[in-house]
């Protein structure tokens, strides 16, 4: 079969999959759509979560940026892995005792405020719709380069899948269907990177075999690699160009930004139990670790693989992949000397008399993993299987924002907001129809995208860390801090880290290097910096200002104490 | 649950937690980024790995997993002791 045969194939079961699960688990009261009716099981709810922590980010982007980074591509891989610590000791056992439906409902009762919550409802609404476009169009760009369909037919597959399954089954059928998801994705993910493992290693296990000898020469495979590096000017692949500060502040923004994303967070209200969503992240961190320490050993693989390819051969020699790459654009040759052979070169190369070296090559990081079956000639079912992961990947992430938007504005709005009187059924109704205008802007978005997608996302993680990440903190771990702190924390976090990014990243860019960053920290890592603002704001206002209500602090009491979780309830409502 | 048991269960739990996020903060900024240069000096025994790329790129998110389900066991263990883990509901009508 062709490598086209194969992706339709597969992609279809995979489609079929999902679709006969959605059917299968509609949702018929709110607390199904919202939170799952609450019965989720902690491992089937870590599946979930790393599903729909996984975008195509993590599993297209990720191991390729990595390859490229070397040592600086570890704070992706920390980052967003670390948060989870912070979301199991700190967050989810607490917010899942508070047993509410969404983010902006604790903000809103913790701290007695419609303006707190709608606060809340703004920072969840934005974060979630710039994230979710990226997904969407993650979703065209497999289906046009695997399956030669345009990229917006792509997209307007892609919404029509999730617009079945997350209107109709909410979070009860967006968590069944992610569950198959990590397991198409993770299946994907390891298979091909396995089969490198074995080619280039001898060692089945990929986490190991990156670390072991190469089976050509004996040597070991990084310090090949840095051999490699070395010899074509590129800075050595195991130790960084970042400042040390810098790679401090972005994997700290990247962590305290996951365990603020309101899409994970609510992944923690489904489970019956505190001490379910206590031993659920752990079970979401083991989950996601299978993809995120086989990402580096894939980047590694990659990247020697591609020097070894490319590097110094005559471009006439080039195997097929390399012309199906440079249609799309992704993959660009300009021989610079007229010599008919590709210099991969980095900044530092120089000839034998010394003099420098131009570089040929511009490869676009996002290849990488889709193209490294290609490039390491494996069989054309694994090729399908990659682009059957990236769709499940990127689907799975872009339902449970859909969610989260749609529960924004049938629950915290309307409910909690503009119209208590709302009935059940009427609510239920509310959340299908905002479930499925979110799909059609964020289809909208995916056709047309902003220019700024990839900006936008840093944008995303140092909005939730700045904003949500302090105000949930606080609201489970000091009894004193008040309504006042709490939003006066929130405006100086959110305005502090949006104002640094906008400035560097759309009103001067030109500006946007080392030299004239605050302290040294980029625009990527300056969510660290407004999270600590947020605080130190938060503390100080709280100080002089009013203590919160006597039942406030009965409210954090109980949340602090895992029994009587039961079942869902609305406090102060 | 009366006041100063409260406290003590309070007390406790946060006393897990910082131990907890000492441990995380050592191995992922202090091994994996400050101290990552004077670490790649050595080796992980047996690998081709510079340490402290190692605990970078894999060691730490070893770290992290183990981390949260320690803090399960201890949890758990925690409310057993204080008599405040959550049973089933029919049990929890009868108490």
């Amino acid at each position: 079969m062709t490598i086209a045969a194969w992706t339709f194939t597969l992609v279809a079961l995979s489609f079929a999959l999902y679709i006969g699960i959605a059917i299968w688990s509609r949702a018929s009261s709110t607390s199904e759509f919202y939170v799952a009716g609450k019965g989720v099981h902690p491992v089937a709810n870590g599946m979930a979560t790393a599903a729909d922590w996984m975008s195509a980010a993590s599993f297209i982007s990720m191991a390729g940026i990595i390859s490229f980074l070397g040592y600086d591509g570890s704070v992706y891989l920390m980052g967003w892995t670390g948060g989870y610590v912070l979301l199991a000791l700190l967050l989810a056992p607490y917010l899942r005792k508070f047993g509410a439906y969404t983010v902006p409902d604790f903000v809103g009762d913790r701290y007695y405020s419609q303006s707190a919550r709608r606060v809340a409802v703004l920072c969840a609404i934005f974060v979630s719709l710039t994230y979710v476009a990226g997904q969407m169009r993650g979703v065209g760009i497999v289906f046009s380069r695997f399956l030669e369909v345009p990229v917006d037919l792509g997209v307007a597959i892609g919404m029509g899948i999730v617009f079945f399954y997350a209107v109709l089954g909410g979070m009860k059928g967006i968590t069944y269907t992610q569950v198959a998801q990590y397991c198409v994705l993770i299946f994907a993910y390891t298979v091909p990177a396995v089969f490198l493992s074995l080619m280039i290693t001898g060692n089945p296990i990929p986490q190991l075999g990156f670390g072991g000898a190469d089976a050509e020469t004996g040597t070991y495979l990084l310090d090949r690699l840095n051999g490699l590096h070395d010899d074509l000017g590129f800075a050595p692949y195991t130790s960084g160009t970042k400042s040390t500060l810098d790679v401090f502040a972005i994997t700290l923004a990247l962590m305290v930004g996951t365990a603020g994303l309101p899409h994970v967070i609510i992944r923690f209200y489904t489970v019956p139990r505190v001490r379910d969503a206590r031993v659920s992240a752990g079970w979401a961190l083991v989950f996601i670790a299978l993809l995120y320490t086989a990402a580096p050993a894939v980047a590694v693989f990659a990247r020697t693989n591609l020097i070894d390819t490319v590097s110094n051969t005559p471009y006439e020699e080039m195997p097929a992949w390399f012309s199906n790459w440079e249609t799309t654009g992704l993959i660009a040759f300009d021989d610079a000397n007229g010599d008919g052979v590709v210099q991969y070169v980095g900044p530092a190369a120089v000839d034998g008399a010394g003099d420098p070296i131009m570089n040929e090559l511009t490869i676009d990081r996002d290849i990488m993993v889709l193209a490294n079956p290609e490039i390491s000639g494996l069989p054309n079912w694994v090729i399908g299987l990659v682009a059957a992961g990236g769709l499940a990947a990127a689907l799975s992430t872009a339902a449970g924002l859909l969610l989260v938007m749609s529960t924004a504005i049938s629950h915290d709005l309307l409910k909690r907001g503009y119209r208590p009187d709302i009935t059940e059924k009427g609510e239920l109704v509310a959340a299908r129809v905002s479930a499925a205008a979110a799909v059609l802007v964020a289809g909208y978005l995916g056709i047309n995208p902003p220019g700024f997608v990839a900006e936008v996302v840093a944008f995303a993680f140092g909005l939730a860390a700045s904003s949500f990440f302090p105000v949930i903190i606080l609201g489970v771990f000091s009894k004193r801090m008040n309504r006042e702190g709490a939003i006066a924390g929130m405006t100086v976090g959110i305005l502090f880290t949006a104002l640094y990014i906008i400035y560097f990243k759309f009103v001067n860019p030109a500006a946007n290097v080392a030299d004239n960053w605050w302290l040294g920290i980029s625009p990527e890592g300056i969510g660290a910096l407004g999270m600590a603002i947020n605080f130190a704001v938060a503390l100080a206002v709280s100080r002089f200002t009013p203590a919160p209500p006597s039942g406030i602090g009965e409210l954090v009491e109980s949340i602090r104490v895992p029994r009587g979780a039961g079942e869902a309830h609305e406090i102060g409502a | 649950m009366a006041e100063p048991r409260a406290r003590e269960y309070w007390r406790r739990n946060i006393r897990y937690v910082l131990i907890l996020l000492s441990i995380w903060f050592a191995v992922s900024y202090g091994a994996g980024i400050l101290f990552a240069g004077p670490l790649d000096s050595m080796r992980v025994p047996g690998t081709g790995f510079p340490v402290g790329f190692w605990f970078a790129q894999q060691g730490s998110i070893y770290v992290f997993v183990a981390l949260i389900f320690v803090y399960v066991f201890l949890m758990n263990r925690l409310d057993r002791e204080f008599g405040v883990d959550e049973v089933d509901a029919e049990e929890d009508d009868a108490r």
